[in-house]
């Protein structure tokens, strides 16, 4: 359990980081590696890999909202079935359901803001037990998922000190 | 320009310049070098410390603290002294903060030695010791300590430099640039000699919170050696605060109070925005330096076995964040095995020779830098050894 904590610690961060160098790094066998990764992803402990892009260097113009959903809980399941419902639809990147004043926070993606807007009005808060709607659009990223998205300072250190 | 050197004093002009000064000017003149020569982290300083340096100059503390530094520091380090060492300091007269370990060395040399003292100095080490006591008009003795010994200092090398003049014993572990660091047995098989030698010890434990595995311990911990130990420790590598220039020594009063005599004619004091800023440090810097910690232990492992398998004998360091191979195999010295490398392959690593005679054979390699970076030096060096070992290829 330890050891596979460590390799997740370590691919969190680099999901491209080889086994050979997990291997190295935590004196393991770089056989072994491969197989506690493979393991992991069968079991979903490992859900997938993801690339996190500037897309502005690209000049593509995508729009994200982040939307505040209040619903009424169903009898037996909860939230959990409106949440579904909600995690389907290919727009929505996350959803997160929220202790304070509403229940579920719905991050839904789009090419233009109509999109965002057409989604928002005619699939989501159309949904049956869906109260009401806040959509916040986000103006600008600044930093996401531990990454600062402008460009990284250069290494400032003197090249050889003592 | 006319030739200023005769004005110079003997002491300052006989002075050999550091061997790193020398490979540093020749670095700076080729282009796109992968550095392993680095001796400070690769992290910036944690935000929340740089955060209460900066609230602290909006709030106006840009004025002189007492020589000895804010009384509100030295408490935070009388508390962090007990916590990591078991050793207690009173805060009003036993702990003054410097600018950096660097300058604590330098003033406790200076309060310590009579022209002709000996300062005893386990080799290699790092590189202002020796400097530092010819400066305060002493004399710095060597003490060899070795790679099979995984560079321990051991009593019986010590007791054959130890004469009548011996008067300073300066241990500092975990080691730059070995790596090594001395546990609980090693240094009670030192106590005793220092004792019956009347020996002060200046105990530069900087690198005290890079440990992998083992515990640091401090000789000041050691019945009968807190009065006659000077421990001294900074900020720079646990909290990544090389540039900020602060650090501190904890010792006897009147050792302390002589220190302070000289600070406070040469320094006045250290910095308040750096004092600020190191009590932040102090108060909520363990969580982030613990992942630094891991950080370094995971890299280092990788230095390590990527070394060894490109053949180079290396020894495991324990502590600090640099490797020490040897580089015998190449029939190079360090300061030729760094040249030609640098030439050929582009990667700077610090010839061993820079820290000691004692440590030529030997190149210093610091891991203190990205995995990618680390990888593709050791690849590279790898290359330049199956060109160049001994009695292959050109030389």
């Amino acid at each position: 359990m330890e050891l596979k904590r460590k390799i997740l610690d370590l691919i969190e961060h680099d999901s491209h980081i080889s086994s050979k160098t997990i291997a190295t790094m935590l004196d393991e066998d770089e056989d072994n590696i491969r197989a506690l990764i493979k393991e992991m992803e069968a079991d979903k402990t490992i859900i997938g890999y993801n690339t996190i892009i500037n897309w502005d260097k690209v000049g593509c113009d995508l729009v994200t909202a982040m939307i505040d959903v209040k619903v009424v809980p169903e009898r037996e399941v909860g939230f959990n079935a409106i949440a579904e419902r909600i995690y389907r639809f290919p727009e929505v990147r996350c959803v997160y359901l929220m202790s304070g004043t509403y229940d579920l926070s719905v991050v839904v993606e789009g090419t233009n803001m109509k999109d965002v807007a057409r989604f928002v009005s005619f699939k989501l808060s159309t949904l049956d037990h869906v109260q009401s709607t806040t959509t916040h659009f986000i103006l600008k990223r600044y930093k996401q998922d531990q990454f600062i998205l402008e460009d990284p300072d250069e290494d400032k250190r003197l090249v050889v000190s003592p | 320009m006319t030739c200023m050197n005769s004005y110079l004093s003997d002491l300052v002009r006989d002075l050999p310049p550091s061997g790193i000064r020398k490979f540093f000017d020749l670095v700076t003149q080729t282009e796109g070098v992968i550095s392993l020569g680095v001796g400070e982290p690769d992290y910036a300083t944690p935000w929340h410390i740089r955060e209460a340096s900066v609230y602290s100059l909006e709030k106006g503390y840009t004025m002189y603290t007492s020589n000895l530094g804010l009384l509100e520091l030295r408490e935070e380090i009388a508390g962090y002294q007990k916590r990591k060492i078991g050793v207690e300091y009173c805060p009003k007269d036993e702990i003054i903060v410097t600018i950096g370990v660097s300058e604590a060395v330098d003033i406790a040399l200076r309060s310590l030695l009579q022209p002709g003292d000996e300062v005893l100095i386990p080799e290699p080490s790092y590189v202002c010791y020796a400097p530092g006591t010819t400066l305060a008009n002493g004399v710095p003795v060597p003490v060899e300590a070795y790679a099979r010994d995984e560079y321990r200092l051991l009593p019986e090398l010590l007791e054959r430099k130890i004469t009548p003049r011996s008067k300073v014993l300066i241990l500092a572990y975990p080691n730059n640039p070995t790596g090594a660091i001395m546990e609980e047995d090693d240094l009670q098989a030192l106590v005793d000699l220092i004792i019956k030698h009347d020996l002060l010890v200046i105990s530069d434990e900087i690198y005290c919170e890079l440990t992998y595995g083992k515990k640091h311990t401090s000789i000041a911990s050691f019945p009968g050696m807190k009065d006659r130990t000077i421990v001294m420790n900074g900020f720079s590598k646990a909290y990544a605060m090389t540039g900020w220039r602060i650090g501190y020594a904890c010792g006897n009063a009147d050792i302390i109070a002589a220190m302070n005599k000289v600070h406070q004619y040469t320094i006045m004091c250290a910095p308040i925005m750096a004092q600020k800023a190191a009590i932040e440090a102090l108060r909520h810097g363990e969580f982030e330096m613990r992942k630094m910690v891991e950080d370094y232990n995971n890299r280092r492992k990788l230095m390590v076995n990527s070394l060894r398998r490109i053949g180079l004998t290396c020894f495991e360091p324990r502590g600090a964040f640099y490797c020490f191979p040897s580089i015998e195999s190449s029939g190079m010295n360090s300061e030729e095995f760094c040249e030609r490398l640098l030439t050929e392959e582009k990667v700077a690593v610090v010839p061993g020779n820079a820290f000691g005679s004692n440590g030529e054979g030997h190149i210093r390699c610091c891991y203190a830098s990205s995995i990618n970076s680390i990888e593709e030096a050791i690849g590279r060096m790898g290359h330049f050894l199956q060109r160049h070992r001994k009695g292959i290829g050109t030389k």
